[in-house]
């Protein structure tokens, strides 16, 4: 089961090279991959060809940012926003500006998210995507801000949200600061939501703690990728809690379809289309509303 | 006194608890409501209706049980989602009927369990966190012990935070944070300075509002000075249009 805590664990010669932390597979071009879960291996190729998901069985490798908006927008239609924003040691916290750098050159991005305008089949959007090669996704204030701010931008031009989240929670390296983005997250959500405004999560191997709680669990749609690791406290730490192994697939997307948490869970091959659908369902409703009035 | 001696004072087991509060803030007027009318009442949360001075109210406190039958029982104060659906209940309930609500806030955190997971526990903060935020009525959160991240979080998404000269406010406990960065939870002391968890430290971040002092014999003024203090920021609150009060709530945190 992966481990949200990864990125705090001291650095291997992989995630050196830019790649994934050590637990998830760093993938050269033109090599055969070895899959993590049913550990056949694969043409490295092939993995790409087929939305980096495990031909043999299913598996959903973590996947970059950008490759992820390159998977959802319309070829050449997304816009980013706020690109240059990036976190400063606002309390001072031990290391942290080293921290920061090496995430940089490890992900080659500024932040933990990517924000920005996309079409997606057409349908024009505001689009976030989360990214687990900065500090595991962790929510600084950059994070929270860019995220507000999109959903500001989203509910002044009337458009959707679509979030792809993956995080392993607040950043302790800023503290309480890290916190309140929890409530500014959901308070730019409750706006948009409260204009009338579809927002749409994507919840992605693993989301748990405060993006589980605050903006991943907010979304008028919820939906997850197969298999992806979803919780509010990690699970290490409620093992250590209860002082007892959990159960295999406890806190998996398909665990939470069962609870209720989940809308649905969706194939990555299957993502594009099927925010485009929602998108359409809901644009006519609230458009010819709007009309009518 | 070092960060790490607030979060032993924070901890102290014969530091009043958010029944002490209410009982002799509120007296005979606080009437328990019990459940979150979806799964079942959390005893880690205790809320009602009161009176203070003459006008409702309703009180919503985390509470850790002031000996160890009570605490086993009110399960140290770490809420299941039902605890947070039953706050949330009761914040609609006073904004229904235009009446403010008053938090007390202390817990080292949201319950990590498995019933807490099947049931939710991320989404029950979130969602009172959204909720929190346009809540047409005056919301004010005391942190009067631990404030343990999201789980404290979820009741404090307020117009004012004020917090309790010993109290304590941290996305992670100072334990967790000295384990995971350094592998050492001796380091403790250390993390906890970092951290900046102090009520004053969190005052020159603009997090809180008020430092409530606590005289040495804290029985004695406390309960009184408080009483007047929320009675009349209720009072100054109450002529703020709802939209005003919801405007001014999220720039409160839109400005972090």
């Amino acid at each position: 089961m992966p481990d949200f805590f990864n990125f705090l664990k001291p650095k291997n010669e992989l995630e050196n090279q830019g790649g994934f932390a050590e637990n998830h597979p760093y993938i050269p071009e033109e090599l055969w991959i070895k899959c993590p879960v049913c550990k056949n291996a694969v043409l490295s190729s092939d993995l790409m060809d087929n939305h980096k998901v495990c031909p043999k069985c299913n598996y959903h490798f973590r996947i970059a940012a950008r490759q992820r908006i390159e998977m959802t927008a319309d070829e050449g239609s997304f816009e980013e926003m706020d690109a240059d924003m990036s976190s400063t040691n606002k309390i001072g916290f031990p290391d942290y500006e080293k921290k920061l750098r090496s995430a940089k050159i490890s992900s080659g991005e500024n932040e933990s998210v990517i924000t920005g305008t996309a079409e997606i089949c057409g349908e024009k959007t505001v689009i976030a995507v989360m990214n687990s090669q900065f500090m595991m996704g962790s929510m600084g204030t950059v994070t929270g801000e860019k995220i507000t701010k999109a959903f500001e931008y989203a509910t002044a031009n009337s458009l959707p949200v679509i979030i792809f989240t993956v995080s392993g929670g607040a950043r302790m390296q800023e503290g309480i600061l890290s916190l309140m983005q929890m409530a500014k997250t959901s308070g730019a959500a409750k706006l948009h939501s409260d204009a009338g405004l579809l927002y749409i999560t994507v919840l992605t191997d693993p989301t748990t703690g405060g993006v589980t709680a605050s903006f991943a669990m907010e979304g008028d749609i919820i939906l997850s990728e197969p298999r992806a690791l979803i919780g509010f406290a990690g699970p290490r730490v409620i093992e250590q809690t209860i002082r007892q192994k959990l159960p295999k697939d406890f806190q998996s997307a398909e665990f939470l379809l069962e609870k209720g948490f989940i809308d649905a869970v969706v194939q990555r091959k299957d993502m594009k289309k099927t925010l485009a659908k929602l998108i359409r369902l809901h644009k006519t409703e609230t458009k010819e509303e709007v009309r009518s009035e | 006194m070092s960060a790490y001696d607030h979060v032993i004072a924070a901890r102290a087991n014969d530091r009043p608890t958010s029944v002490d509060y209410i009982t002799r803030i509120f007296g005979d007027s606080f009437f328990e409501l019990h459940g979150d009318r979806r799964f079942a009442d959390d005893k880690a949360v205790i809320g009602g209706i009161a009176e203070l001075k003459g006008k409702p109210v309703t009180v919503i406190g985390l509470e850790k049980g002031r000996n160890l039958k009570e605490r086993m029982s009110r399960n140290f104060g770490s809420a299941h989602p039902e605890g947070y659906r039953k706050a949330l209940r009761l914040m609609k309930q006073a904004e229904k009927f235009r009446r403010p609500v008053i938090c007390f806030v202390d817990t080292s955190g949201a319950y990590c369990g498995i019933g807490a997971e099947e049931r939710g526990q991320g989404q029950a903060i979130a969602e009172n966190l959204m909720e929190m935020m346009t809540l047409k009525t005056p919301v004010l959160s005391i942190f009067i012990g631990e404030g343990g991240s999201g789980g404290a979080l979820a009741l404090a998404v307020a117009d004012e935070v004020w917090m309790l000269e010993n109290a304590i406010y941290s996305v992670i406990s100072p334990e967790g944070c000295a384990s995971i960065l350094w592998k050492d939870p001796g380091k403790t002391a250390e993390a906890s300075e970092c951290l900046k968890l102090t009520a004053q430290d969190l005052f020159k971040l603009g997090v809180i509002e008020r430092i409530i002092r606590e005289p040495k014999d804290i029985e004695s003024r406390l309960f009184d000075s408080l009483k007047n203090l929320i009675a009349e920021t209720f009072e100054r609150k109450s002529s703020i249009s709802p939209e005003k009060l919801i405007e001014m709530r999220y720039n409160r945190f839109r400005k972090f």
